[in-house]
C-alpha cells in the first residue's frame, strides 16, 4: 500500500517529464535519419524527381571517374588523418606537461576566445596570416627577407593540405584539451599524480602513465568527433584547403549545387564514401587504441623512471603555445584589416586607420548579426529546456542514461554533415519548411542540443543530491527544488553550456546554408561568401564580429553568477 | 631489500603561510630513522599542507620559507620525483587503470630490469601483505583493508627515504585500523624509515608511539 | 520510405509557363505593392552588393516593394533550389523570385521550361535597351532571350595590369604567353570552373582558333577536339609559367584582384571595363592600375535578370527589373565610385537630360573610353564553355 502510494507520487511528480528523452532523442534523430536515406538512395541511382528509378551504381562510377578523384581522396584522408592525430598529440602533450602547473589556470582565459570564435572566422584571420603576402612575411619584410614582392610558393591552398590541417589545430586542440580538464574534475587527479611522483616519476611521464589511461574512456568520443570532424569539414576546407582538386567534402557540396541536376547522384555517392571514409579511420583508431592500451600496459610495469617525456611533452606544450598565438594573431589580423583603408605588402601594419569600413559594413552587418543571434538564442533556449528536462527526469525517476544515451548525443557529431543535410533539405522544401528561420533553427539544434547537454550534464550530475533531499524534507515540490535550489545553485554551468551552445549555432555553415536555402544569411554565412576573395577589409569586419559575439556571451556568462553570487562564495565554483 | 642507509627528516624553519593567515609557524623538527611524529590538529589548520611542502607538491598559492633536509641533504628545491618522499593518503589511490600487480610493478624501481625479477618481487611484497597470489586481481575486488595494504607496499616499493602518511586510517573501521596500523609502523620501522603522521585520532598518536606535535587552528 | 514517398509525390506535377506579355504595368505595378523580391545575385563584390542595397532602397520609397538580397558563392546554386523545388513538386512560392543569370545558367532554366515569361515586352523601360548595337542583349551565349531575361548591365574582358610594373602591354594572347615565359610566377587567371576563369580560355580559342564562326553554334564532339587544340598547344606552354606554376588557382575575380593588390600578380583579367578604376577609388588596387585589351577585340556579354516560374512575387520581381532599366539607375551603375558597369541602354533613344546623367559621370585614367575598349566579340554558345572547363578539369586536375 505505501509502496504503491509512493509509486503515484513519483509518477506524478515527474509528469510531462517523462517524454523528454524520447522527444530529444527525435529531434536529433528523426532529420539525421531521414538526410541519410534522402543520401543513400540517390547514390544507388535511385530519385525519381530526376529520373532516377532504378538501383545503379553509375553514381560511383562517375565518382572514381570524375578528374582528380584519387588526389581528393588523398588528401581527404591524409588531412583528416593528419589533424586528428597531431591534436591529440597536442592535447595530451599539452595536459602532460602543464597539468598543475600553475600558470596553466590562466590557459583557461586564453583559450576562450579560441573556442569561442567559429572555425570559418579563425581559418579566414589564418589565411591571412599565412600567406606568402600575409602578415608574417610582411612583418619581417623587406628589412629580413630583402622581398619588396611577395614570394611565389603556395602556403595556403597547398595541393598537400597542410594550411587545412594547420587550420584544423588551431580549433581542434582548445576543444581536445577542454574535454581533458572536463574528464580530470572526475578522477582523483591531483593526487593520483602526487602519488606517482612520490614514487619518483616525473610530472609528464606521471600523466602519461597514471591519468591519461584513466580519463581515455571519457574523451574517447570527442576525438572520434575531431576524427569525423577533420574528415568531412567544408567551410576551413573551403578557405585553407587544397583547390584543384579540393577535399572530397567541398566536391560533394560542388555537386550538390552544381546547375547540372546530373551531378547529384555522384554527389550522393560522394557523400556516403566520406560516411564510409569516417567508418574507416574511426575503426583504425580503435584498433590503434588496443594496440597503445597493450603496449602502454608493459611500459607503465617496466618501471622506467625517464626524464624524456617532460622533454617531448614540454616540446609539445611549446608548438600548442604557438598555434594559440597563431590563433589569437589570426582574429586580431582581421580586427586590424577592419579597421585598415589601405595595407600593402610589404607593410607590417596599415598606411592608414578609419572607421569608414565599419561605417559602410554597419548596414550590411545589421541582418546577418539579427539572424545570427536570432537562430542562436533560440536553438540553444529549446536545447536548453530539452536537456534540463531530460536531466531532470533523470534525477526525478532516478534512471542514469547509459552509455547508448551518450553515443546518441554523438551521432550528429560522427557523422558527416554533407551526409544528412542535403537529403534532409528535399524534406524541408517538402513540408515547404526551407527557408523559413524556424527550420535553420532545427537545423541548428541537431548539432547544439549535443553540445550542450554534454557540458551541462556532468555538473548537474555531480551536484550533491542531499540539497535536494534537504528541500524536500522541507516540504519543497519538485518543480521548487529545480527553480530555487538546483538552477540557482547550476547558474554558471548552465550559462557557460548555454554559452557553448551558442557558439555552436554562430558557427554553422552547411546547415545554415541548407536548411535556410540562402535566405536567412548569419554572420557565418556571409563571412564564408565573402572569403571567395573579397575585400578583406570587409572579411575582417565579418570575421570580428564572428568572434566577438559568442565571446560576449562566455563572459557574461562567467560574469553574471559572480555579480549575483558576490557575497556567496560557497556556490558552486563561482570563484 | 637495498634501501639506502636510514637518514634522518629534518624540517627548519620551515614557515607556510596562505595569503595572511599563518598555518606554520616557524617550525623546526627533526625525525630520526624509524622513529614516528605526530602532526595533530583540527581540520583545516595545515597538517596536510605541511605534508604537501615536504612532498614537494604544494599549490602555488601558499607561501612557503625554510628548508627541508634528508641525511643532512637539503631538498627543499628538489622535485618531488627526485626527493625520495614516500606518502600515504587516507583514500589507498590504487590506479583503478592497473591489476594490483601492474600498481606495484609501476613503484617498483627500475634498477630490477628483468621481467622475472619483477615479478618475483611483487609477488614477495604481496605475500609480505598478505595477499600471494593476488597479483592478478582488479584493485576494485578488493575490500578497503586489502586495498590499504596493497597502497602501503606500493610506496614501499619505490624505496622512499622518507615516510608521510596523511590520515591513512581514516576509513577504515575500528579492528581493521588497529591491524593496519600496526602493519604500517612495522613496515616502516623495519627499513628505519622516519616518518610523520597527520591525523586527529589521539589513538593513532599512542599508537605512533613518538613525539606529538599540536598545531592550532588559528595561528 | 519517406523520402521515396514525396520523390514520387513531385513527378506528379508539372511546371506549366505563364506569359507574362499581355500583363498590362500599372496592374503590375499594384500588384507589386508590398512584396517582397528574393533577389538571388552572386555576392563576392561588395560595389555590386552596395548598389543592390541602394537599389532596394529606392524601389522600396517608390514601388513599396522589398527586396531581399539572397547572397550567393555562385549562381549555379539558385539554379539548384529552383529545380530542387521543381523535384519536390513546389510549383508556386517559389523561394527564388529574381535571379541574375546569364549563360549556361540561363540556358539550363530555359531548357528544363523553369523560368516565368516573356516578361520583358511588358516593361515600359525596355524599349530604351540597345537591342540593335549590342546583340550580346538579345542573344545570351549564342542563346535567343526571348523575353525571358531582361538585361541590366554589361560586361567585356579587360586585363588590369600595374603601370608601374608592367610597361610594354601584350596586344594578344600569344604576346600574353610570351610576357609570362619572362616573368614566370607574375600572373593567373581565376579557377576555370569561375565563368571568368573560362572566358580567359574562350579569349585565347578566339583568338587563336582559324575560323571563331563556328564558336557560335554548338560544340560537337567531332569539332571539338580540332577547333580547340590550338588553344591547349598555347596553354600547354603558358600554364607552368603562371603563378604557383598553374597548379593553383584564384577562386573568382575579386581573389585574383587580391593578389594584384598584395603584389603577387602583376596582371589580371576583368569583365568589368571600369573595374581598374572603380578599384581604385575603393582603396582596392593601387592608383597605379590601368586597363588594356586585347588588339583583335574580347569578349563581352550582358548580365541578366529573370524570373523563375514558381516565383512567390513575380510583379515584384518585375518591378525591379523594370527600375534598373531606368537611365537614372543606368547611369548611377556605371558610376565608378557607385558600381562602374557599362550600361545596356541605347543612348539614341535617351532624352538629353537622360544623356547628360552619363556625361557628366566622374573621368579616371584607368578607365578606358569606348574606343579603347575596341572590338566586342561574342559569346561563344555555353556548349564551348561547359567542354572547356570540362576539358580542363581532365587535363589539369590530376
Amino acid at each position: 500500500m505505501g509502496e504503491a502510494l509512493h509509486q503515484v507520487t513519483v509518477r506524478r511528480a515527474d509528469g510531462l517529464l517523462r517524454f523528454a528523452p524520447a522527444v530529444t532523442v527525435a529531434v536529433l534523430l528523426l532529420p539525421i535519419v531521414a538526410g541519410l536515406l534522402g543520401t543513400l538512395l540517390p547514390a544507388f541511382g535511385y530519385l525519381p524527381a530526376i529520373g532516377g528509378d532504378s538501383f545503379n551504381l553509375d553514381g560511383w562510377r562517375k565518382l572514381a571517374a570524375a578528374p582528380g578523384f584519387a588526389t581528393s581522396l588523398f588528401t581527404t584522408l591524409g588531412t583528416g588523418i593528419a589533424a586528428s592525430l597531431l591534436a591529440v598529440v597536442g592535447a595530451f602533450g599539452f595536459c602532460a606537461w602543464a597539468w598543475g602547473r600553475p600558470w596553466t589556470r590562466r590557459v583557461g582565459g586564453w583559450m576562450a576566445p579560441i573556442l569561442a570564435t567559429p572555425h570559418s572566422a579563425i581559418a579566414l584571420g589564418l589565411a591571412f596570416l599565412i600567406a606568402p603576402s600575409g602578415w608574417a612575411v610582411r612583418a619581417v619584410s623587406p628589412w629580413f627577407t630583402g622581398w619588396m614582392l611577395p614570394p611565389d610558393v603556395a602556403t595556403v591552398g597547398h595541393p598537400s593540405g597542410g594550411a587545412l590541417v594547420l587550420g584544423l589545430l588551431l580549433k581542434e586542440i582548445p576543444y581536445l584539451i577542454l574535454m581533458i580538464v572536463g574528464a580530470l574534475h572526475q578522477v582523483a587527479a591531483s593526487q593520483h599524480l602526487a602519488v606517482a611522483r612520490a614514487a619518483g616519476y616525473a610530472r609528464a611521464e606521471a600523466w602519461l602513465k597514471v591519468i591519461l589511461p584513466q580519463i581515455y574512456p571519457q574523451i574517447r568520443l570527442p576525438i572520434y568527433a575531431v576524427i569525423a570532424f577533420s574528415l568531412s569539414v567544408v567551410d576551413v576546407a573551403l578557405i585553407l584547403g587544397p583547390t584543384n582538386p579540393p577535399t572530397l567534402a567541398v566536391l560533394a557540396v560542388r555537386w550538390f549545387t552544381d546547375a547540372d541536376i546530373a551531378f547529384y547522384f555522384q554527389a550522393s555517392a560522394a557523400a556516403i564514401l566520406l560516411v564510409m571514409l569516417v567508418a574507416l579511420v574511426v575503426g583504425a583508431w580503435v584498433g590503434m587504441e588496443r594496440v597503445a592500451i597493450a603496449l602502454g600496459r608493459r611500459w607503465i610495469v617496466r618501471g622506467r623512471r625517464r626524464g624524456a617525456a617532460d622533454i617531448v611533452t614540454g616540446s609539445v606544450a611549446g608548438v600548442v603555445m604557438v598555434l594559440f598565438t597563431l590563433a589569437v594573431l589570426a582574429i586580431v589580423g582581421m580586427g586590424l584589416w577592419s579597421f585598415a583603408t589601405q595595407w600593402r605588402f610589404p607593410d607590417a601594419l596599415p598606411q592608414a586607420w578609419s572607421l569608414a569600413n565599419w561605417l559602410r559594413q554597419l548596414q550590411g552587418l545589421a541582418v546577418p548579426a539579427q539572424w545570427t543571434l536570432v537562430v542562436g538564442v533560440a536553438a540553444t533556449a529549446i536545447a536548453l529546456v530539452l536537456a534540463l528536462a531530460c536531466l531532470e527526469h533523470e534525477s526525478r525517476a532516478q534512471v542514469r542514461a547509459g552509455s547508448r544515451t551518450l553515443w546518441i548525443l554523438y551521432v550528429p557529431l560522427l557523422l558527416p554533415q554533407v551526409a544528412f543535410l542535403f537529403g534532409a533539405q528535399v524534406l524541408l522544401v517538402r513540408f515547404n519548411l526551407d527557408g523559413t528561420v524556424g527550420a535553420v533553427i532545427l537545423a541548428h539544434l541537431i548539432f547544439v542540443l549535443p553540445y550542450l547537454f554534454l557540458s551541462l550534464a556532468d555538473p548537474w550530475r555531480a551536484l550533491d543530491p542531499r540539497y535536494a533531499r534537504t528541500a524536500a524534507s522541507l516540504g519543497a515540490s519538485p518543480a521548487r527544488i529545480l527553480f530555487r535550489v538546483k538552477l540557482p545553485l547550476l547558474l554558471r554551468p548552465v550559462l557557460i553550456a548555454c554559452a557553448v551552445a551558442f557558439a555552436v549555432s554562430v558557427g554553422q555553415y552547411l546547415a545554415t546554408l541548407f536548411a535556410g536555402n540562402g535566405r536567412i544569411p548569419t554572420l557565418t554565412t556571409e563571412a564564408v561568401t565573402l572569403a571567395a576573395g573579397a575585400d578583406r577589409r570587409v572579411i575582417g569586419a565579418y570575421a570580428l564580429v564572428q568572434a566577438v559575439l559568442p565571446l560576449l556571451f562566455y563572459l557574461s556568462a562567467a560574469a553574471l553568477p559572480a555579480l549575483l553570487y558576490a557575497n556567496r562564495r560557497g556556490v558552486q565554483g563561482w570563484r | 631489500m637495498n634501501a639506502a642507509r636510514p637518514a634522518s627528516l629534518q624540517l627548519l624553519d620551515v614557515r607556510i603561510t596562505l595569503h595572511d593567515r599563518v598555518l606554520i609557524p616557524a617550525l623546526n623538527l627533526t625525525v630520526e630513522p624509524g622513529e614516528c611524529v605526530t602532526v595533530m590538529g583540527p581540520s583545516g589548520c595545515g597538517k596536510s599542507t605541511l605534508l604537501a611542502y615536504i612532498a614537494g607538491t604544494l599549490d602555488p598559492v601558499f607561501n612557503a620559507t625554510g628548508r627541508v633536509c634528508i641525511g643532512g641533504v637539503d631538498i627543499t628545491n628538489v622535485a618531488p620525483e627526485r626527493r625520495r618522499v614516500g606518502i600515504q593518503f587516507q583514500d589507498d589511490l590504487l590506479f583503478p587503470h592497473l591489476s594490483v600487480g601492474e600498481n606495484l610493478a609501476f613503484a617498483l624501481t627500475d634498477r630490477v630490469r628483468e621481467q622475472q625479477l619483477r615479478r618475483q618481487q611483487v609477488e614477495e611484497a604481496l605475500t609480505e601483505a598478505g595477499l600471494g597470489g593476488f597479483a592478478e586481481r582488479d584493485p576494485a575486488t578488493l575490500s578497503g583493508g586489502q586495498r590499504a595494504r596493497v597502497a602501503l607496499m606500493r610506496t614501499l616499493l619505490a624505496e622512499p627515504a622518507v615516510m608521510l602518511l596523511d590520515e591513512p586510517f581514516n576509513r577504515l573501521d575500528a579492528q581493521l585500523r588497529q591491524d593496519f596500523r600496526r602493519f604500517v609502523f612495522e613496515h616502516a620501522a623495519q627499513r628505519g624509515l622516519p616518518m610523520l603522521l597527520v591525523t586527529h585520532d589521539a589513538a593513532d598518536a599512542q599508537a605512533a608511539g613518538g613525539p606529538v606535535i599540536e598545531l592550532d587552528a588559528m595561528a | 520510405m519517406i523520402v521515396r514517398r514525396i520523390v514520387a509525390a513531385a513527378f506528379a506535377l508539372a511546371a506549366g509557363s505563364v506569359s507574362g506579355q499581355d500583363l498590362k504595368w500599372p496592374d503590375v505595378v499594384a500588384k507589386a505593392k508590398g512584396q517582397t523580391v528574393n533577389w538571388n545575385a552572386w555576392a563576392g563584390d561588395e560595389k555590386t552588393n552596395a548598389f543592390i542595397a541602394w537599389m532596394g532602397d529606392e524601389v522600396s520609397k517608390r514601388y513599396g516593394v522589398k527586396v531581399n538580397h539572397v547572397k550567393l558563392k555562385d549562381t549555379a546554386e539558385a539554379v539548384t533550389r529552383v529545380v530542387a523545388e521543381k523535384a519536390a513538386g513546389r510549383n508556386a512560392d517559389g523561394a527564388v523570385d529574381l535571379v541574375w543569370i546569364n549563360g549556361a545558367n540561363f540556358l539550363a532554366l530555359k531548357q528544363q521550361g523553369l523560368l516565368f515569361g516573356p516578361f520583358t515586352q511588358a516593361m515600359p523601360n525596355f524599349a530604351r535597351v540597345d537591342t540593335v548595337n549590342t546583340r550580346s542583349n538579345v542573344v545570351d551565349f549564342t542563346i535567343p532571350v526571348d523575353g525571358l531575361e531582361s538585361p541590366w548591365r554589361r560586361a567585356q574582358i579587360v586585363f588590369v595590369y600595374d603601370s608601374k610594373r608592367l610597361r610594354d602591354t601584350p596586344g594578344s594572347v600569344l604576346e600574353l604567353a610570351a610576357w609570362a615565359a619572362k616573368h614566370p610566377g607574375r600572373m593567373t587567371h581565376p579557377n576555370v570552373r569561375n565563368f571568368l576563369g573560362s572566358t580567359f580560355l574562350k579569349q585565347a580559342l578566339h583568338e587563336l582558333t582559324p575560323d571563331p564562326e563556328v564558336l557560335q553554334r554548338p560544340a560537337t564532339d567531332d569539332n571539338f577536339a580540332a577547333v580547340t587544340a590550338p588553344m591547349w598547344t598555347w596553354y600547354d606552354a603558358l600554364r607552368p609559367q603562371l603563378w604557383r606554376q598553374g597548379k593553383q588557382f584564384p577562386d573568382n575575380g575579386p581573389a585574383q584582384r587580391q593578389l594584384l593588390n598584395d603584389g603577387e600578380i602583376d596582371l589580371m583579367i576583368s569583365f568589368n571595363p571600369a573595374e581598374a578604376a572603380v578599384a581604385i577609388n575603393g582603396g582596392l588596387l593601387p592608383d597605379t592600375v590601368r586597363t588594356f585589351v586585347m588588339k583583335k577585340g574580347t569578349i563581352g556579354n550582358t548580365s541578366f535578370v529573370a524570373i523563375p516560374y514558381n516565383a512567390s512575387s513575380k510583379e515584384g520581381a518585375m518591378v525591379v527589373a523594370n527600375f534598373l532599366l531606368e537611365p537614372a539607375t543606368q547611369a548611377h551603375a556605371q558610376d565608378f565610385r557607385q558600381m562602374g558597369n557599362f550600361s545596356v541602354l541605347d543612348f539614341g533613344k535617351l532624352s538629353a537630360a537622360e544623356r547628360k546623367r552619363f556625361e557628366d559621370l566622374p573621368k579616371s585614367p584607368a578607365l578606358p573610353t569606348n574606343a579603347e575598349l575596341g572590338a566586342t566579340l561574342l559569346e561563344p554558345h555555353p556548349s564551348w564553355m561547359t567542354r572547356i572547363t570540362a576539358e580542363w578539369e581532365k587535363r589539369y586536375t590530376k
